[in-house]
């Protein structure tokens, strides 16, 4: 009987090409590179310069999602005038693909979409794989079990040259997160609260496994946005253990194993999720039944409060994070012990690889169905990819938007890096379901509050920071 | 751009700021490059220009505009730089600018590799350390410190010097120039064993 070990330990093991040793780094074997054009040129001009080719162009999958455009009436000819640069890097991302024989879904393929919706959506991404992408937001793959994390430019060249990266093997973090989730609080608030308690560094060299009764019970586009948001706690990776949740969810997807290949993986899936009596090197516990729904209030994503709770105190904040704190506080306007509800917005963003997926949709529609968005606020709703876009608009969801008076648009990364012309003015304040409240990440001066589709949705009713669970009651 | 780091002796730009993430560093306009220069103008240009633009005025108060630290070499930062997006894009800026190291008391993951992929150095040392440089610039800004990969220290303003932990493989590809795509193409007979043991499981995924 071999010793009890982690789920990421296990994926880890099977992956090593060549084991850690006298300070140099392990090579780990990649299952799945995901490509996309922003942090890929660079990586292609390398392997030409140096004559190579893509090793495996059979496990790379490409897609176009950062820069490309969510109005419906930009089309490839009027982005080339309106937006060049974009343009540029979405055509040398074909003819890069075009060269290494690599699957692009490109402009107007059905199967584009954010690279971290298409990936599970298409069943690429599987229980035990390596994943890696030029992109943070990696980690968001995790939720099938796969060990799945964001890297650099030089090692997406890496990736095409020899499907392997140098890596030091990270530790391990268990966040356990136990009980009911009460009505009203789901996945995003479920995320913002891990970060809030741990500290936006608080995993730098872990991976987080997400545990305990509330992941469990939560669907797998759920697990997707907690999984997600593990880098902005400083984890490059989050992983959940497969379950019939997982497997429900791939078995008959376009690029899942199919007969008796499915009967083969399933059984290895089933060997995968972590030991009895396996250690990780940290734990951290949450309580899931006594979680609110969480807003942000200032410019990262730890910083989150209980929607009905109150901005600190500067006594509240120790005092050599002072200074950063009310560095915050003066971008966003915000006062120490302010409360949040009730704050005017000027726009929602229901959107990007966080919560852009159909359940997410459905969890907004659920709430604006029959309502209106309030006068004057902005309200875009971008699907997470052009198959959820599709499977919104057949069931109803998308005149459930367009009929309360929000932007219907096409799939992308759209306002959440506000690369793609989708910005806020700056001084606005918008209530947004993405992952990151930087200083100017949704547009220069631009101020964010992180929340759940559901918080969204009801701020979008009032055009105020929402607690849903007045909507609901 | 130099990829090599062996040892240098200069002044340090403060930034006592908590979480500078990589949008700060390198806002996401800045990413529609297709190579990797011009970036070094976007560096910190949220901050470091009125309205964000390179073209515009100038804020006179942040420390890159400082006269005092204009010749700053070395970034001193504060907890956790570097948190936030993957784009390696941020190094690069760094470096474009002229940055030969960062010093914190910690950074986030993806950002310490991708610096020391490009010969930007990460001093990590502890609070007090960083605590007293702070406290060293803001005396004097002429404060020089050397850092000296090869011995693992950082010569401190009051005499004494520190170790700081640096990756030893991240230090020899820096000392000696080792080339780390071509360190793992020469493990080509390995990865091909290790395609051929696997080849079952892997064609199941190509679907």
């Amino acid at each position: 009987m071999s010793r009890a070990r982690t789920l990421f330990e296990k994926i880890w093991r099977r992956h090593l090409v060549t084991a850690e040793e006298r300070g140099l780094p392990a090579t780990l074997f990649i299952d799945l590179h995901l490509v996309h054009e922003v942090t890929s040129p660079q990586a292609f001009t390398e392997l030409a310069e140096r004559g190579l080719a893509v090793r495996r162009p059979d496990l790379t999958l490409a897609t176009m999602d950062h820069s490309t455009p969510t109005d419906p009436s930009i089309d490839t000819a009027r982005l080339r005038v309106l937006d060049p640069e974009g343009s540029a890097q979405l055509d040398q991302l074909e003819a890069n693909c075009e060269r290494y024989g690599i699957p692009l879904y490109a402009m107007g393929d059905e199967r584009r979409g954010i690279v971290h919706v298409i990936g599970p959506e298409l069943g690429a991404t599987q229980p035990g794989m390596t994943v890696v992408c030029g992109d943070s937001h990696t980690s968001t793959h995790g939720a099938v079990g796969a060990l799945a994390f964001g890297i650099g430019t030089s090692e997406v060249g890496h990736v095409l040259a020899t499907q392997c990266l140098l890596q030091h093997r990270p530790k391990t973090y268990e966040v356990r997160v136990d009980g009911r989730l009460q009505e009203g609080v789901v996945a995003k608030d479920i995320i913002l609260a891990v970060i809030a308690k741990l500290g936006i560094g608080g995993g730098t060299g872990h991976v987080f496994e997400y545990t305990g009764e509330a992941i469990r019970a939560l669907d797998m586009e759920g697990r997707m946005t907690v999984c997600n948001m593990s880098i902005e706690g400083g984890a490059r990776a989050g992983l959940i253990a497969p379950d019939d949740v997982t497997f429900d969810y791939l078995e008959g997807r376009p690029m899942a194993p199919s007969g008796e290949a499915w009967e083969a993986a399933l059984e290895d899936w089933r060997s995968l999720p972590t030991d009895g009596g396996a250690v990780y090197d940290r734990t951290a516990m949450v309580d899931g039944s006594s979680l609110e729904p969480m807003v942000t209030y200032g410019t990262n994503p730890g910083m989150a409060i209980p929607i009905a709770g109150a901005i600190p105190e500067d006594e509240a904040v120790e005092p050599e994070k002072r200074a950063s704190f009310r560095k915050a506080l003066d971008y966003m306007a915000l006062e120490p012990g302010q409360q949040l509800e009730g704050k005017p917005i000027d726009v929602v963003f229901v959107g990007s690889c966080t919560n852009s997926r159909y359940s997410d949709l459905a969890a907004a529609a659920g709430i604006l169905r029959g309502r209106k968005v309030a006068d004057g606020l902005r309200v875009l709703v971008v699907p997470g990819s052009d198959a959820v876009k599709r499977q919104a608009e057949r069931d109803g969801l998308a005149q459930v938007f367009v009929d309360a008076g929000a932007e219907w648009r096409e799939a992308g990364c759209s306002m959440c890096l506000a690369m793609n012309g989708d910005q806020l003015a700056p001084g606005q304040y918008a209530v947004s379901t993405s992952n990151r409240n930087f200083e100017g990440r949704q547009g220069a001066g631009g101020r964010t509050f992180l929340a759940s589709p559901l918080t969204a949705a009801a701020s979008a009713i009032t055009g105020r920071v929402t607690d849903v669970r007045e909507v609901l009651s | 751009m130099s990829k090599s780091f062996t040892r240098y002796t200069g002044t340090m730009a403060p930034l006592p700021i908590q979480n500078i993430d990589t949008d700060q560093i390198i806002p996401a306009s800045y990413l529609k490059v297709t190579d990797r220069s011009g970036l070094a103008s976007g560096l910190f240009s949220r901050w470091r220009y009125l309205d964000g633009d390179p073209e515009g005025e100038p804020i006179s108060d942040f420390v890159l505009n400082r006269a005092e630290h204009g010749e700053a070499r070395i970034l001193l930062a504060g907890d956790n730089f570097g948190c936030g997006s993957s784009r390696e894009h941020a190094p690069w800026a760094l470096v474009g600018y002229g940055f030969r190291a960062v010093i914190s008391t910690s950074f986030a993951d993806i950002f310490r590799s991708n610096a020391l992929k490009n010969g930007l150095l990460i001093v990590p040392v502890a609070e007090d350390v960083s605590a007293s440089l702070f406290d060293a610039v803001a005396a004097d800004p002429a404060t020089e410190v050397t850092i000296d990969l090869k011995a693992r220290t950082l010569s401190l303003p009051d005499g004494g010097e520190t170790n700081f932990e640096v990756d030893p493989f991240a230090r020899r590809c820096l000392l000696d120039g080792t080339d780390q795509l071509g360190y793992l193409l020469n493990q080509a007979p390995a990865i091909r064993a290790f395609e051929a043991a696997n080849a079952a499981r892997l064609d199941t995924r190509s679907g």
